[in-house]
């Protein structure tokens, strides 16, 4: 039976962003504290504690730093991505990763399958195309950023590698928070890798952790429907809260996919059942920090 | 037409997903997506529509001029069509767009020529001397797959919004013909749309077809049928697009979706549509700022 649903349009206003929690201030002075959450401002590799207003000469409202919704994503040295290998060039691969410029992943920064560690010799070369061909998806981590802004990656760890079957879901960048790990088992049943490119990649947990495939074999299975089930909704689940401007990290994520259990998996994308569930995992977000 | 590269394993999941019956938005294979129709939304045009099926956003403007009617059918007013895709994607910019245009505009001209689709006769003012030409202007504002069928229902729903003035023919004694416009700038004439069709995308996925697929399902569909329905299930045109090849057992089953998924289209587009012809002025015009 087919179900086709047409409606009028509405104007849509996201669901409002967090209502003022006790002690946020609009206007500060130099030295006061404006917020303690560490996901906001990274330098390097220590993260702070508090955000301070700088010093200077004038008093008045601070801009905080990641309030634009920039869609294109800006590389640092650590970060995880998920990327599309675009070219097979000589002892590179061309990534793209929703950057300005392509990202590169050399030869010499991956890991060949059985996770043997060599030098790589010309017969490498000549068969990268066996390695990683153009569409393939990878996970890795960004290891330099060239002059002109362009990311170089790695994969040379086991937990980095071509990905197999699941689903890509593309967002903005600056909805991914920075968390300690960006690879979730999530107890409904499925893995996420929350790219910090904005690339969110959703699969079926994987039984057992294969140590010697080193990321490059794809299993062709069917997965089952019960899977499939899973993603789908995560898959939803996610659509709905970028579509309210929400930050993703595996908490939002499965407070979302436990809000929208008792709806049905394509009701999720209508627009009053996405504002519905974001609403109560934004509830529960709330309650649950404070 | 825009295309993404997707990696074998994100086919291969695509694929049993849909022979499963479940896609990787939760749908079922004849299901669409919730689809937002407004008409009137540009103001100097005599009818227009915009449609929005999540990604693929299109845009339709009808203008009513005066000319003169073509010599086989001398009694009758017709259509043009137009479409630009120009907005789409830089590939799609100057001559890139123009085929994809040009293959959108012969489907439309296939799909209306049937005799019945629109009341020509209607569109007549002076047999052999002057006539209604009505311009179709379509535009591709977003592309994000099921052009086709999203385009039909916009253009459905701006022939369904057009108001053609009421022009009246005075002849005085020398014998020549003067066309006057009416005062009242509501006397109008409107369109029967209940004998227009609707396209109806059917893209062959493995073994099954799916209807409104994304881009990501149409890269791994290898042959589609473009069916014109109209509202009581006949079929006005037919084309198979694609490199693939369609089994004839296939392509009847197809036609039988195609006849069940058009009836049920054409029920909620004139549902939609009578809901806003009822609110009349108290709608709220989203237009494109919503």
């Amino acid at each position: 039976m087919a179900a086709v649903t047409m409606r009028l349009p509405v104007v849509r206003a996201p669901v409002d962003s967090s209502a003022p929690r006790g002690g946020e201030k609009h206007l500060v002075a130099p030295g006061d504290t404006i917020t303690t959450d560490t996901g906001y401002m990274r330098c390097g590799q220590r993260r702070r504690r508090g955000v301070r207003a700088g010093g200077g000469a004038w008093l008045g409202s601070v801009r905080c730093v990641t309030a634009a919704l920039c869609p294109r994503y800006n590389g640092e040295i650590g970060d995880i991505v998920v990327g599309r290998i675009t070219e097979v060039q000589q002892k590179r691969w061309k990534v793209e990763t929703n950057s300005r410029l392509d990202s590169v992943l050399l030869l010499s920064s991956i890991n060949l399958p059985g996770g043997e560690l060599r030098r790589k010799s010309a017969e490498d070369e000549l068969a990268m195309r066996d390695y990683l061909q153009e569409g393939d998806l990878i996970s890795a981590e960004v290891q330099s950023i060239f002059s002109d802004g362009a990311v170089s990656l790695h994969t040379r760890s086991l937990k980095y590698g071509k990905l197999a079957q699941g689903v890509l879901v593309q967002v903005s960048p600056s909805l991914v928070k920075r968390q300690k790990t960006h690879f979730h088992d999530l107890p409904c049943g499925a893995s996420v890798i929350l790219g910090n490119n904005g690339f969110i990649w959703i699969y079926p947990t994987p039984e057992q952790k294969d140590d010697e495939a080193g990321g490059y074999t794809t299993s062709l299975e069917p997965v089952p429907l019960s899977d499939r089930e899973v993603i789908s909704r995560l898959r939803n689940c996610i659509v709905a809260l970028v579509t309210h401007k929400m930050m993703l990290f595996d908490t939002s994520i499965l407070y979302c996919y436990e809000a929208s259990l008792p709806h049905q998996i394509k009701d999720i994308l209508k627009p009053e059942v996405t504002e519905e569930i974001v609403l109560e995992a934004r509830q529960r977000l709330l309650d649950s920090e404070g | 037409m825009a295309s993404v590269v997707l990696s074998e394993a994100e086919k291969v999941y695509i694929v049993h997903g849909v022979q499963e019956d479940l896609r990787v938005d939760g749908r079922g294979c004849e299901d669409y997506r919730c689809a937002e129709v407004e008409t009137d939304v540009v103001s100097n045009t005599s009818g227009s529509a915009r449609v929005k099926l999540v990604e693929t956003d299109i845009l339709v403007g009808i203008k009513a001029e005066m000319g003169t009617p073509k010599l086989e059918k001398p009694d009758e007013g017709y259509l043009e069509f137009f479409v630009d895709c120009s907005s789409n994607s830089p590939e799609l910019e100057g001559r890139g767009g123009e085929e994809l245009g040009t293959d959108i505009a012969n489907t439309l001209y296939r799909v209306f020529s049937c005799e019945n689709s629109v009341d020509l006769k209607s569109l007549c003012i002076n047999p052999k001397e002057h006539c209604w030409v009505l311009y179709v202007d379509v535009l591709l504002l977003e592309c994000g797959g099921n052009i086709f069928d999203a385009i039909s229902i916009a253009v459905k729903a701006a022939l369904f919004n057009t108001r053609i003035p009421k022009v009246r023919v005075l002849e005085d004694e020398e014998g020549t013909k003067e066309i006057e416009l009416s005062d009242d700038p509501y006397d109008c004439i409107r369109l029967s749309v209940d004998e227009v069709p609707c396209i109806v995308t059917l893209n062959k996925i493995g073994y099954r077809h799916v209807v409104d697929a994304t881009l990501q399902e149409e890269a791994c569909s290898l042959a589609s049928l473009l069916i014109s329905v109209t509202s009581k299930g006949a079929i006005t045109s037919m084309k198979k697009v694609g490199k693939g090849s369609l089994d004839p057992e296939s392509i009847f089953e197809m036609m039988e979706a195609g006849q069940r998924v058009g009836k049920s289209l054409h029920i909620a587009l004139q549902k939609i549509l009578d809901e806003e012809e009822n609110l009349g002025t108290s709608r709220p015009k989203v237009g494109f700022l919503g």
